[in-house]
Parts: structure tokens; C-alpha cells; sequence
């Protein structure tokens, strides 16, 4: 066996070129196999570490999945909002320790202004139970001053004490600016991989205070307040769009559901923001399928490839596989030798292939970690990459037996005298 | 003179698939032990497939061959396989060679696939690298070619390493199906020469074939493949 390894070697040196080329083929397809397998893993990381610590998500009635998507995600638009009254009332449940409200609807170059209390930044948690950290400034105190996300501020090259204007709705074609209230930037968030990275943080105050002469989403004519009035006014919100709520003992959370679910004065529907993570991610999940599925298609069709490339080779290995019958080789040595051959590409390109893959990762993860939170750990090796690896390995082997069967054929009928 | 007997082929019958007739239809044809055969016959006229079933690579569908007392047709694939390479060395027409391997690695072939021969080659306190040197200088073939590719040699020099595969381990049969065709006139009986005495010492009989029948000089025996092969008057007469 250790003879035919080195035939099979030498033989393979010599068709370096064309088989260079095949182990670059399966390299990059395992590279983007495990590639894509890695970012699907450290995409549903990032997506369920997007809120952590909060017991449950309260809005007005709507469906678990679309409740998340604003309240935590901010995407999307409420078709209902919650009153404050309401707000007020669960947040004096005994059991809850802590509440957010969150009020969503203007936005800032497209990306979403959420209006929220201070006590947001003590209170939301994101991944691993972190908190929020302000790496420069403060969080915002009073109307009129912004705090902005890592991605907003790095996007947009803003620094503290630049001065920012909101624009009504999501933005857009005809979006009305609240110009004439510009907002301070007092503090800059670090870097957090959720949402919060894209998210433009102001009081709620803030929110009433622009929208101050407005009716029906748009401004009365001749009913302009200027800033400096506003604080004469009850900058008190009647509604909000939903709150985040933290308990006292995570134990009561489903009596704390329920009790919001049958809240007397206006319809309110309270979630448990790990299901309706889940459920959002089996919408997301389709797509993460397809990628997994387009990978594992480039690894056929570049194993594929090497099968084609072998076969293709095997008219001018006529002469060799004669040579090699006078000298004693069978039918299982001349299996064995193309078996071999299959086995020294595939392991070659899925070795080269997680070399690459690892050089990648060590070079791209700082920029993956900063720009799209992102965490590639370099050291996590997973069950599943090692299947992932093996099934390349297997198809691989599997491919280069069917040139290993024509070869036979090949061998048995020209026997000493090929036919060429 | 049952003892001096190393193949003998009786009333074989070979027809490939498809064919409508037998290719290959002999009476008795025997090889003693260290006789040097030169079987005379043109292209067309069954040699290939009579090399192919005397070397185990075909198996007649009836008749019987015989090599040192062993019925080919009895044994496994894989066993003819190993008694091929175990007992007979072979030298075809042209490319003998495999591109990719050194002149020596060429020449260890069958030892690579053969313990027999491997044993043979190597000998009371030899080394088997030596051994294929040896038959390498005594082919005319330098040793500073030894370690090269094979691919840079002349078709003669090709030859001679072919000859020096199908003799290392003295295996009991050499079968050379004409492997002077690719040779200069001149250069023909040089390589003749050098095969039958290279033969000669090693104590290997040899079945030497070719369409060429001047070349059949310094032969124990001339067979003519007219004479032993009846499948093609049977054709003849058919027609």
C-alpha cells in the first residue's frame, strides 16, 4: 500500500498543475462551506444576544414576532401604540423591578430614533448580560441632546457637541424634518453588535417636544413653537410604542404575562423576547438554509470538477495503467491509486481550505467584530464544521471512484495492448 | 525433459466479446526452460491476444495454459495478477516507460508489486538499488542517468530500461512484443543482442515477437503465429 501511496504521489506531482488548481477549486468551496456555516452561527449569536436580561416585551396587541421586530430590532412600524397611563400602571406591578418605554417613529439619515427613558442606559443588557457602555460623553438629560449608537456616529463622522436634525417617519422621498429642533450629541455608545449600534437615543421628552403643534403626523401651519418654549409645555408622552420590562424574580414571569395580557383599560400583549427570537430567526432561517445549501453546491460542483479533471486525464494514463497490469497491478491497485489520488486532493483542498478559512478569520475578525458585531472566534471548532469537513472529505473519495471505475474498465479491456 | 518445461498452452480458444470468431485458437505450444523463442507473425495476426492469455491477463474460454505446472485458468484474478509479475518480465512496442517515475524507480516496478522478485533482485547481502544499477550499466545505461526522468531519453535508452525492468529478480519468462520496431535498422540487432544475453544470464527464457523476420537470428526456435494460431485459416478458409 505504502508503493501505491507513492505512485499515486509521484503521479499526482506530475499533473501538478491541473490538479493546483482542482485543490484551489475545493479550498475556496470549503472556505466559503465553513465560511458561511461560522457566520450563520455568529449571526444567530448576534441576533439572540441582541436583548438580554429583559424578561418581557409589552406593546399593544399584535404579533409576538412583529412586537420584537420594533420593539427591540426597530424595524418596522407599530400599528398600534400603548398609552402611558399603561405604562405607568405596569411598571407599579410589584413584581417588576425595572421597565424602558420605548417610543419609535422618527429617524436620523435612515437610521431609527428611539426615544427612551435614562433609565435605559442601566437597564438594557445586550449578549452576555452587558450593559451598555457610553465611551464618550454622557447619557443624555434633558430635551434637545442625543446620544448615538457606534455605527451611527461612525458612519456619519459625528462627534460630541455636533448638532443633528430628525426626520419625521423612517425618512425618505417627502419626509418632513424637524428642523427646526436640532438635537446636541452628549454621548457616543460603545461598540455592542446589536441594534442599539444603528440607533439614535433621545428622552422621551425629546420626542413630544418635536412634535410639539404637530396633528396627524405632520405640522399645523402657523402653529410653530420654538425651542426655547418648549419647556413651558407637559412634555409628559400619551402614548409610547412598547417598553421592555425586568422582574424582581424571572419565576413570575408568565403570572406577569398574563396579568398584561388581561390588562383592564386597553388591549396589551406581553412576550418573552427568547421565543419570539426564536420564531424570528426561523423566518431569518430560510435564508441562512439557502446560503448553506448555494455552499454546499460550490462544494460539488468543485468536487465535480476534480472528478472531470481525472477522468478526462485517464486516455493518456492508458499506457500507464497497461505498464502498471504487466508489472503485477490489479483491478483493487488501480483503485486503490485513483482512490488515493481523490483522497490526497480533497485532503489537500479541505486542509488548504481551513488554512485559508482560519487566515481569514484571524484578519477579517477585527473588522467583522467592529463593523458588523460580528465574533468569528478563531478557536471555536464546531461539531458541526468537523461533519461539514468530513462529508467534503467523503464526497470527494466518493467522486474519484467513478474515474477509479472507468480506469478499471479501462485496464481490464486494453490489458497489456492499449488501444489508443 | 518434463522438468525443463516452464509453459505450455493446449488446444487454447480465445474469442472477445462481441466477436464473431475466435481470435486465438492454438494446438500445443510449449516454452522450455531458457529457450529463446522468436515468434514470427504480422499485425493482425492474433499476437496480442495470445501475449495477453500467456501472461494471464485474458483467460481462454477453453484450452488450457500452464505455467510451471500452475493452470492459469484456476487461479483468482488477483492471483494471476501476483503470478505474472512473480515469473514473467515484460518489454512492449514503445512508451514501457511511466513519465512521472526515475529510471531506477522504473526498473523496481515489479518489486514493488512482487516479493518474489524483490527477493530475487535483492540476493544474498544485496541492496535492490544496487541491483537495478547493475542491470541499468550492463543495458549501456550510465548512472548518471539513473536518478533522472525518464521522459529525456532516447526511444533506444527507453528500451534498454524496459529490458532492465522485465529482467530484475530474474523472473522465469521475458516477453518482448516487438520492441525493436520503434529502433533504428542498425540499433535493432544491438538491442537483440544485448537482450538475448542479458536473458542468457539470468537464466530467463525468452518470447521475443515481431512482424520483422529478419531479426530472427541467434533464436533457439522461430514459430511462425501462421502455424500456430489456426483461428486465422479457419478464417481464411471460411471466407
Amino acid at each position: 500500500m505504502s508503493n501505491l501511496f507513492h505512485l499515486a504521489l509521484r503521479s499526482a506531482w506530475n499533473r501538478r498543475l491541473t490538479l493546483a488548481l482542482i485543490v484551489a477549486a475545493i479550498s475556496l468551496s470549503v472556505v466559503m462551506l465553513l465560511g458561511v456555516e461560522r457566520a450563520r452561527i455568529a449571526a444567530r449569536d448576534a441576533f439572540s444576544q441582541a436583548v438580554s436580561g429583559t424578561d418581557l416585551v409589552v406593546g399593544a396587541r399584535t404579533s409576538p414576532v412583529q412586537l420584537v421586530l420594533y420593539a427591540v430590532f426597530h424595524l418596522g412600524e407599530a400599528t398600534n401604540n400603548m398609552r402611558w397611563k399603561s405604562y405607568l400602571a405596569i411598571a407599579a406591578d410589584p413584581e417588576v423591578a425595572w421597565t424602558i418605554p420605548i417610543s419609535l417613529g422618527d429617524s436620523h439619515h435612515g437610521y431609527p430614533t428611539l426615544g427612551t427613558s435614562p433609565d435605559f442606559f442601566g437597564h438594557f443588557k445586550y449578549g452576555r448580560s452587558q450593559p451598555l457602555a457610553v465611551v464618550s460623553g454622557r447619557a443624555f438629560a434633558g430635551v434637545f441632546e442625543a446620544v448615538l449608537g457606534a455605527e451611527v456616529a461612525g458612519d456619519l463622522g459625528y462627534h460630541l457637541g455636533d448638532r443633528i436634525v430628525l426626520t419625521h417617519g423612517a425618512g425618505g422621498i417627502g419626509s418632513i424634518e424637524h428642523a427646526d429642533k436640532p438635537f446636541t450629541v452628549v454621548g457616543i455608545l460603545g461598540r455592542t453588535g446589536t441594534p442599539v449600534d444603528r440607533t439614535v437615543l433621545v428622552d422621551l421628552a425629546s420626542i413630544e417636544a418635536i412634535h410639539l403643534g404637530w396633528q396627524g403626523g405632520a405640522p399645523v401651519p402657523g402653529l410653530a413653537i420654538p425651542p426655547e418654549y418648549v419647556r413651558k409645555f407637559d412634555l409628559t408622552p400619551k402614548t409610547i410604542t412598547a417598553m421592555l420590562v425586568g422582574l424582581k424574580h424571572r419565576g413570575m414571569v408568565f403570572r406577569v404575562q398574563r396579568r398584561v395580557n388581561e390588562f383592564p383599560d386597553e388591549p396589551l400583549m406581553a412576550v418573552l423576547p427568547g421565543v419570539a427570537l426564536d420564531q424570528l430567526w426561523q423566518v431569518v432561517g430560510i435564508v441562512e438554509k439557502t446560503l448553506l445549501a448555494v455552499s454546499a453546491l460550490v462544494a460539488v460542483v468543485g468536487i465535480a470538477g476534480m472528478a472531470a479533471a481525472v477522468l478526462a486525464s485517464l486516455n493518456e494514463r492508458r499506457r500507464e495503467l497497461a505498464i502498471l497490469r504487466s508489472v503485477g497491478a490489479g483491478p483493487r491497485h488501480i483503485v486503490a491509486l485513483l482512490g488515493i489520488e481523490a483522497l490526497l486532493v480533497t485532503g489537500a483542498g479541505a486542509a488548504a481550505g481551513v488554512a485559508l478559512l482560519l487566515a481569514l478569520s484571524v484578519v477579517l475578525a477585527p473588522v467583522l467584530e467592529s463593523r458588523y458585531g460580528l465574533s468569528l472566534a478563531a478557536a471555536a471548532w464546531s461539531t458541526n464544521e468537523s461533519l461539514l469537513l468530513a462529508a467534503v472529505v467523503a464526497a470527494g473519495i466518493a467522486a474519484g471512484l467513478l474515474p477509479a471505475y472507468r480506469a478499471c474498465r479501462l485496464a481490464l479491456a486494453d490489458g497489456l495492448t492499449p488501444r489508443i | 525433459m518434463a522438468t525443463d518445461l516452464l509453459l505450455e498452452a493446449c488446444d487454447v480458444s480465445f474469442r472477445w466479446p462481441r466477436a464473431p470468431t475466435p481470435t486465438v485458437e492454438t494446438g500445443r505450444f510449449a516454452i522450455a526452460r531458457e529457450e529463446r523463442i522468436f515468434l514470427y507473425g504480422p499485425s493482425g495476426s492474433g499476437k496480442s491476444t495470445l501475449l495477453g492469455l500467456l501472461g494471464g491477463v485474458l483467460v481462454p474460454q477453453s484450452g488450457t495454459i500452464r505455467m510451471l505446472g500452475r493452470e492459469l485458468a484456476s487461479m483468482t484474478p488477483a492471483g494471476r495478477d501476483a503470478f505474472r509479475v512473480d515469473h514473467i518480465g515484460f518489454i512492449f512496442q514503445q512508451f514501457n516507460l511511466i513519465p512521472y517515475l526515475s529510471l531506477t524507480d522504473n526498473v523496481l516496478l515489479p518489486c514493488r508489486f512482487s516479493r518474489r522478485r524483490r527477493e530475487r533482485a535483492i540476493g544474498p547481502g544485496g541492496a535492490l538499488e544496487a541491483e537495478a544499477a547493475r542491470l541499468l550499466l550492463e543495458l549501456d545505461l550510465p548512472a548518471a542517468l539513473h536518478a533522472r526522468d525518464v521522459t529525456r531519453l532516447s526511444v533506444g535508452q527507453q528500451q534498454r530500461v524496459a529490458a532492465a525492468r522485465a529482467l530484475i529478480g530474474r523472473p522465469e519468462l521475458v516477453i518482448a512484443d516487438e520492441p525493436t520496431s520503434s529502433l533504428d535498422a542498425e540499433r535493432q540487432q544491438g538491442f537483440i543482442d544485448l537482450l538475448l544475453a542479458e536473458c542468457a544470464a539470468s537464466g530467463a527464457a525468452l518470447l521475443f515477437v515481431s512482424h520483422d523476420r529478419r531479426l530472427a537470428t541467434h533464436f533457439t526456435r522461430e514459430v511462425s503465429m501462421d502455424a500456430l494460431n489456426h483461428a486465422g485459416i479457419a478464417r481464411e478458409e471460411a471466407a
